[in-house]
């Protein structure tokens, strides 16, 4: 949690080795990077907020390891965060990104036009498409780290935004701490309301204190674009839809931030981002381009079948359950999502999504009639 | 007492004047060393105004909710321990716990001794609201460990299951769990076991390491109810007392496996003497007496207990001031329980049920956790007493309504006001 700068100040009094923390068990990027002599070089800085190297780790010291997929183990506060901390942060975020470098750059790819195909996923598979992604807003810190000023702040600023959206994205929003009972319930209903955060993963991180102060929903009135508000990231923008149209929701994507972000940069708080990590966000898992784009898909058969995850990683796609990121899956339906946030663009992530969903679904229609996949097997992305 | 404390000069660490103060320089000890760790090191990052920083606490109900104004918060928002502990790492956990539905929470927790000073503005109120009017810039606070004292505390087997008195110390100079860091966790569980190992008779036992105790020592202290697990309460994990678990954590008990001390929980140390059955006059004697011992051990290498005269002995959460004293039975009350003057029979007692499972639970069947509510401005002997004479009367109501009599709501007792 955010102790005053005097605190790690005093923490410098004992020795590295006396405040390193004990990874023996642990099993996450952050566990298999640090070691004593880096910590003992980082210990001493903290970026102009005043988050310090044991804040970054904290999350990762209290979660060892999780059981169905490797986490990171740190977080940013700020968007300096990834600037001072880099000797932690570049390997980790090398190690989570499929190799990519300190010196790498990453493209923006928000033109819908640009996608071939995705209107055409088979709707008696493909039960919804949905694509999410997160925004920061440059100047504040983030989740971790923000005061109940700042929190606040962000969500005036966003409600500001948001309500200059118009057409098919004129909505409303509903601060958590003020909705009624009867708003509420229809918010579940649409499977739209997020709750307080149960995962220690971001508990541990200190996201969910003074909750729900300035935390809300905002969404169109055709509910099909969505903006959490102060959750894990300042920002979360989704867009979704019943069905395999995975075109319409990316196109209704992309417009719907661009003209966000044009919104934000007008009141003088443009997005985190640079050349080398895209846009800047809470997890270094979520850099780049932020973009988790997928189907919850029945796949009964195929996710029997001995070569599925083989399949899954060929193509650089991720199964969770329809739950989110920690939960399993339940009867036969996924989520499908791309498995990469950087070093790809948006358009190129949601065109993998797209092209291996369909093929995951021609595999799961040759199962059913018994037939063999082993000549639809692709090759590694 | 204080004169024994004062004479020890701590060299560990920055310590302040608090711990120098004679009695009756009392009161000027105070202004001055509240004013010096009010100013030492109080770097608090502040981009807005304190009315912008204010929690929202209009759906609130615990103790710092209610005594904390926004002018309170205003006059202290931008000060720091020495350690550097601040006003909103103290309210963090009753900001985000709204309120239980068993007890009013207190809603907030020092990170370190000088907390209670840096931040009296906010815990005396609550201090006083939550202890029953004690007033810690007028009050003492007795301390007795003098477990002869105690008359009876051989209770009805029939009816009491087992018998268990706890309480918690602090180790002065480290940081509180809210607050400590891994090198100074790790220092308390060096001080405690170091200590410990120095005990003897049947007061002789084992330490065991969290990180380090195989399956089998671990399924034996499940099985004799020992284990503590990493906490769950939002209560405790908002205040970050679960950080870094399970590092330096431990549980010590003596071979007889009734003087048992838990290292690094919720507190620096939990002490707790218990046995089955009802014999509470030899739990609080061993209690008294494990007590004494590990306090003279740790004094032989320079170390000492917080305490002051104003709160007695200092913990984590500032309901567990003055003695830090849970003394209580587990007692089947099947009639008493159902009848409607029970929560008033206790409340006169000074008593408090909660479930078998502890401080969050509710009870099962009719067999209850019964012990005293109150913890400082009285002394360890006091309330024990109290506990004694509360239970025997207790157990009174239940043989009247088994055999058809009726009952009598006792009169209050005097509390301290």
């Amino acid at each position: 949690m955010p102790f005053s700068n005097t605190h790690n100040a005093m923490k410098l009094k004992f020795s590295a080795n006396a405040e390193f923390p004990d990874l023996s068990k642990h099993n996450n990027h952050m566990a298999k990077i640090l070691t004593p002599a880096m910590y003992d070089h980082l210990r001493s800085k903290q970026t102009p907020s005043g988050f310090t190297l044991d804040d970054v780790i904290q999350t990762g010291v209290d979660n060892p390891g999780h059981p169905f997929i490797m986490t990171v183990g740190c977080v940013a506060g700020d968007e300096e965060t990834y600037e001072v901390f880099k000797e932690l942060l570049d390997p980790v975020i090398q190690d989570r990104h499929g190799g990519y470098k300190p010196s790498d750059k990453h493209k923006t790819d928000l033109n819908p036009a640009n996608l071939k195909g995705g209107d055409d996923l088979d709707p008696n598979y493909v039960l919804s498409s949905r694509v999410r992604t997160g925004r920061s807003i440059r100047g504040f810190c983030l989740p971790p780290h923000c005061s109940r000023g700042e929190r606040r702040a962000i969500e005036k600023l966003s409600v500001e935004a948001l309500d200059a959206l118009d057409g098919d994205l004129k909505g409303k929003y509903y601060a958590l701490k003020n909705m009624t009972d009867a708003e509420q319930q229809q918010l579940i209903d649409d499977h739209f309301l997020f709750d307080k955060p149960v995962s220690p993963l971001l508990l541990a991180a200190g996201m969910a204190r003074d909750w729900p102060d300035a935390r809300g929903i905002w969404h169109n009135d055709n509910k099909t674009f969505l903006v959490w508000v102060n959750e894990e990231d300042h920002l979360r923008v989704i867009s979704m839809q019943k069905g395999g149209n995975m075109r319409e929701v990316f196109t209704r994507f992309c417009t719907g931030l661009t003209k966000i972000e044009s919104l934000f940069k007008a009141k003088g708080h443009p997005f985190m981002w640079n050349e080398h990590l895209g846009y800047v966000l809470t997890c270094p898992s979520n850099l780049g381009t932020g973009l988790r784009g997928g189907v919850h898909v029945k796949l009964p058969n195929l996710s029997k079948h001995a070569k599925f995850d083989e399949v899954l990683k060929k193509l650089r796609l991720q199964k969770r359950g329809t739950g989110g990121v920690d939960t399993a899956a339940v009867g036969g339906v996924f989520d499908i999502s791309n498995a990469d946030r950087l070093g790809f663009s948006e358009v190129e992530l949601v065109q993998m999504v797209v092209d291996g969903v369909k093929l995951l679904v021609d595999m799961e229609k040759q199962l059913e009639k018994g037939g063999s996949i082993d000549g639809l097997m692709p090759a590694q992305k | 007492m204080a004169s024994h404390f004062a004479r020890i000069l701590s060299t560990k660490r920055h310590v302040g004047i608090l711990s120098l103060v004679g009695a009756g320089s009392l009161t000027a000890g105070i202004f001055l060393s509240r004013d010096q760790h009010v100013n030492a090191g109080s770097q608090v990052r502040r981009l807005y105004p304190a009315s912008a920083e204010y929690p929202d606490l209009r759906k609130h109900n615990n103790c710092m909710a209610s005594h904390l104004t926004p002018g309170i918060y205003a006059k202290l928002c931008d000060k720091a321990t020495p350690n550097g502990f601040t006003l909103d790492n103290a309210i963090q956990t009753g900001v985000d716990n709204p309120g239980h539905p068993f007890i009013k929470t207190v809603g907030m927790v020092a990170g370190d001794e000088e907390s209670y000073e840096v931040f009296a503005d906010l815990f005396d109120p609550v201090i006083k609201e939550r202890h029953n009017g004690y007033d810690p810039r007028a009050n003492t606070h007795p301390t007795d460990l003098e477990s002869s004292k105690v008359r009876s505390g051989m209770f009805d087997e029939r009816y009491v299951l087992s018998s268990r008195v706890r309480t918690g110390r602090s180790i002065r100079g480290l940081s509180l769990p809210p607050a400590c860091t891994r090198a100074e966790r790790r220092e308390v569980e060096r001080v405690v076991v170091d200590a410990l190992a120095g005990l003897g008779g049947d007061l002789s036992g084992h330490y065991y390491s969290l990180t380090q105790m195989t399956e089998k020592e671990q399924q034996q202290l499940i099985d004799d109810h020992f284990l503590f697990d990493k906490p769950v309460s939002p209560l405790l994990t908002c205040a970050g007392m679960a950080r870094d678990w399970p590092d330096a954590r431990g549980i010590w008990h003596n071979n007889e496996k009734t003087f048992l001390i838990w290292i690094n929980e919720e507190d620096h140390t939990r002490v707790i003497s218990m046995e089955k059955g009802g014999n509470m006059k030899r739990v609080f004697e061993r209690f008294c007496r494990g007590l004494k011992e590990v306090e003279r051990l740790i004094t032989e290498k320079g170390w000492e207990f917080m305490w002051n005269e104003r709160l007695g002995y200092i913990l984590t959460c500032p309901s567990n001031l003055g003695t830090g004293l849970r003394a209580g039975v587990h007692i089947k009350l099947p009639n008493l329980s159902k009848d409607p003057r029970f929560p008033k029979i206790l409340e006169n007692l000074r008593l408090q049920k909660r479930g078998t499972g502890g401080v969050d639970t509710a009870a099962v069947g009719s067999t209850f956790d019964i012990s005293n509510l109150d913890r400082l401005g009285q002394s360890e002997v006091q309330l024990v007493q109290t506990v004694i004479d509360g239970v025997n009367y207790l157990i009174e109501c239940e043989k009247k309504l088994e055999k058809g009599q009726d009952i009598r709501v006792p009169p209050p007792l005097n509390q301290l006001k």
